[in-house]
């Protein structure tokens, strides 16, 4: 075995001198929530850096729903759930019959489509908040969860579009002719051809679309306000009412709702990385 | 501005009697997004300007002092919280471009502030910055037998802590777009420069910099304008305050919509368009090639 090199030491210990920061930078947060959740309230507040007895009580303190800011956990869960497929399915619908639309059957308009499009992604959501949330009051959609899934297929859209285009861009005319020259119709094009070459792009742009829905605060919290209708993030945004919240539980809460979109975003990396970098890196 | 935009862009469909059934299809499939386009982006918007049409709620907005802050607090936001998130982004996607086992396992842990939700951990940052029961304070007295200082409670803290929020959060995306855009570098140009004995600046200055240079705008481009859009680092943080005033222009516009003041809300956003619309402008461009 060869002994590393003295320079080869001194890079690597550059290297941890690096890593171990960004380690500690990324985790503080992450690992506080964490130490909260598992800590009995004494604790919690005590500032320790590890509790004296962990205990997983305040996860069933939510199961249970014995507070009074978690009286409507489980259907609030519910509701975010609900929301967030909601969204993936809408928005892969509309996305992908656009992008088939404007890239492979070169319909009249669709460049202007698409960069109108553009333009919503990139005005800013909260920007759009304000006059979207009079509209879904003239619509008389407030307080339903229907206001909410269309806002957030509204922002969700433009950008699955784009993503879907820059990939359906890539697939070969010669395909679609051959179809077409066996005889194939539009629609037959789209679903046996056009939508099975496209599933690696599909499935980034509805996991997109679905973590989008799911993290969403501003809007839910605009759009819906009675307690058994909203969705978790804004639930956890009222215990921030009261003076003394529980906040061991209000941890306990976010831990729980982090993990799903979490979980996903790392099954999903693969395709995340390779079908969602793609859009900002073109230069 | 929307509304001109899509007004002369919107495709007047030829219904000329002889489209071929590709091109009817085209339409149908079209046609959803552009029903969701309709009802929930031009209307809004072009209600939204109608109401911010009155001079006297630009009078209002100058006479406002929040605005004001506001307003600084946003360039604050911009100009020096994504110039050093993008400044550290590109200097950490040179570290994680090093091939090494444990940067490999470090960069999947290093992408968790942007798998997760924001809400709980912001939360998780504003508990921590309490005065009297929060870990860091608590720290201070353990090793100083002084009480921290109210991290929230001072504007400049606060819009600092906001900032540096808005980065944990959107710092690993960035990195990773950034080392995209390193790795995509052929590795030739930097064996030869070690054959020339470079050392790392120039390696960074004549090789990485001007591989990189337009991906790097771009995406210093794009996150001032998402960054315009962000409305939890700050107000799940100090909630706009202490006495309003580490407000951005979108907690403050949602501010005006929540006093039920929807023309000085629409009249805020407004004024921000003459920053957003350039740099709208240069992204569309860059994007729609």
């Amino acid at each position: 075995m060869k002994l590393p090199t003295l320079r080869e030491v001194g890079t690597e210990a550059k290297l941890l001198l690096i890593g171990i920061p960004v380690f500690i930078w990324t985790m503080i947060p992450i690992y506080h929530m964490f130490v909260f959740a598992i800590s009995p309230k004494e604790d919690a507040f005590s500032g320790k850096l590890w509790p004296t007895h962990p205990t997983f009580h305040n996860f069933s303190i939510v199961f249970h729903q014995q507070h009074y800011f978690l009286r409507d956990f489980w259907i609030q869960f519910w509701n975010s759930t609900v929301i967030a497929l909601a969204v993936g399915a809408l928005t892969l619908f509309v996305a992908t019959a656009a992008a088939f639309s404007i890239s492979r059957l070169r319909v009249p308009g669709g460049r202007a489509v698409m960069n109108m499009a553009l333009f919503t992604y990139f005005i800013p959501a909260a920007f759009l908040a304000v006059p979207m949330y009079r509209t879904m009051g003239t619509y008389g959609l407030l307080n339903n969860h229907w206001s909410l899934i269309l806002a957030m297929v509204t922002i969700a859209a433009p950008y699955a579009i784009w993503v879907l285009k820059q990939a359906s861009d890539k697939l070969p005319v010669e395909l679609d002719e051959a179809a077409t020259m066996d005889g194939a119709t539009t629609l037959q094009l789209f679903r046996l051809v056009y939508v099975p070459l496209m599933m690696p792009s599909l499935v980034a742009v509805g996991t997109y679309a679905i973590l989008l829905a799911w993290n969403e605060y501003l809007y839910a919290f605009l759009l819906l306000s009675k307690d058994t209708d909203i969705t978790l993030p804004v639930a956890l945004g009222n215990f921030l009412a009261a003076d003394d919240s529980p906040w061991e539980l209000l941890m306990t809460t976010g831990f729980i709702y982090a993990l799903p979109p979490a979980a996903v975003y790392y099954a999903f990396k693969r395709y995340m990385v390779g079908g969602l970098t793609a859009g900002a890196v073109k230069s | 501005m929307a509304i001109t935009l899509s007004a002369s862009d919107a495709p007047s469909p030829p219904l000329s009697a002889r489209l071929s059934p590709p091109q009817v299809w085209g339409i149908v499939l079209l046609a959803p997004y552009l029903l969701v386009f309709l009802a929930f982006v031009v209307y809004p918007v072009g209600y939204g300007l109608w109401l911010a049409r009155q001079p006297a709620s630009y009078v209002a907005l100058y006479n406002d002092p929040i605005f004001a802050r506001a307003a600084v607090n946003t360039l604050i936001f911009l100009v020096i919280g994504i110039n050093i998130k993008m400044l550290i982004a590109l200097f950490l996607s040179g570290f994680f471009a090093q091939q090494r086992p444990w940067i490999r396992w470090l960069s999947v842990i290093f992408i968790l502030p942007w798998a997760v939700p924001s809400i709980p951990t912001i939360l998780s940052v504003r508990f921590m910055l309490n005065p009297e029961w929060g870990v860091v304070n608590q720290l201070i007295f353990k090793f100083t037998g002084d009480d921290g200082p109210n991290w929230l409670n001072d504007p400049a803290v606060a819009l600092a802590m906001a900032i540096g929020v808005h980065i944990w959060k959107s710092l690993p995306f960035w990195t990773l777009i950034l080392l995209t855009g390193r790795l995509a570098i052929s590795h030739d140009l930097y064996e030869a420069s070690d054959v020339d004995g470079a050392n790392w600046w120039q390696k960074f200055r004549y090789i990485t910099w001007p591989s990189m240079q337009t991906l790097y705008i771009t995406c210093t481009l794009l996150s001032m304008i998402w960054t315009l859009g962000d409305f939890n680092s700050v107000y799940l943080l100090t909630g706009g305050g202490p006495a309003d005033l580490t407000h951005v222009l979108s907690t403050l516009g949602i501010r005006y919509l929540r006093l039920d003041q929807l023309s000085l809300a629409m009249a805020s956003i407004v004024c921000a368009m003459p920053f957003v619309l350039p740099l709208v402008y240069f992204m569309m461009k860059r994007l729609s090639r």
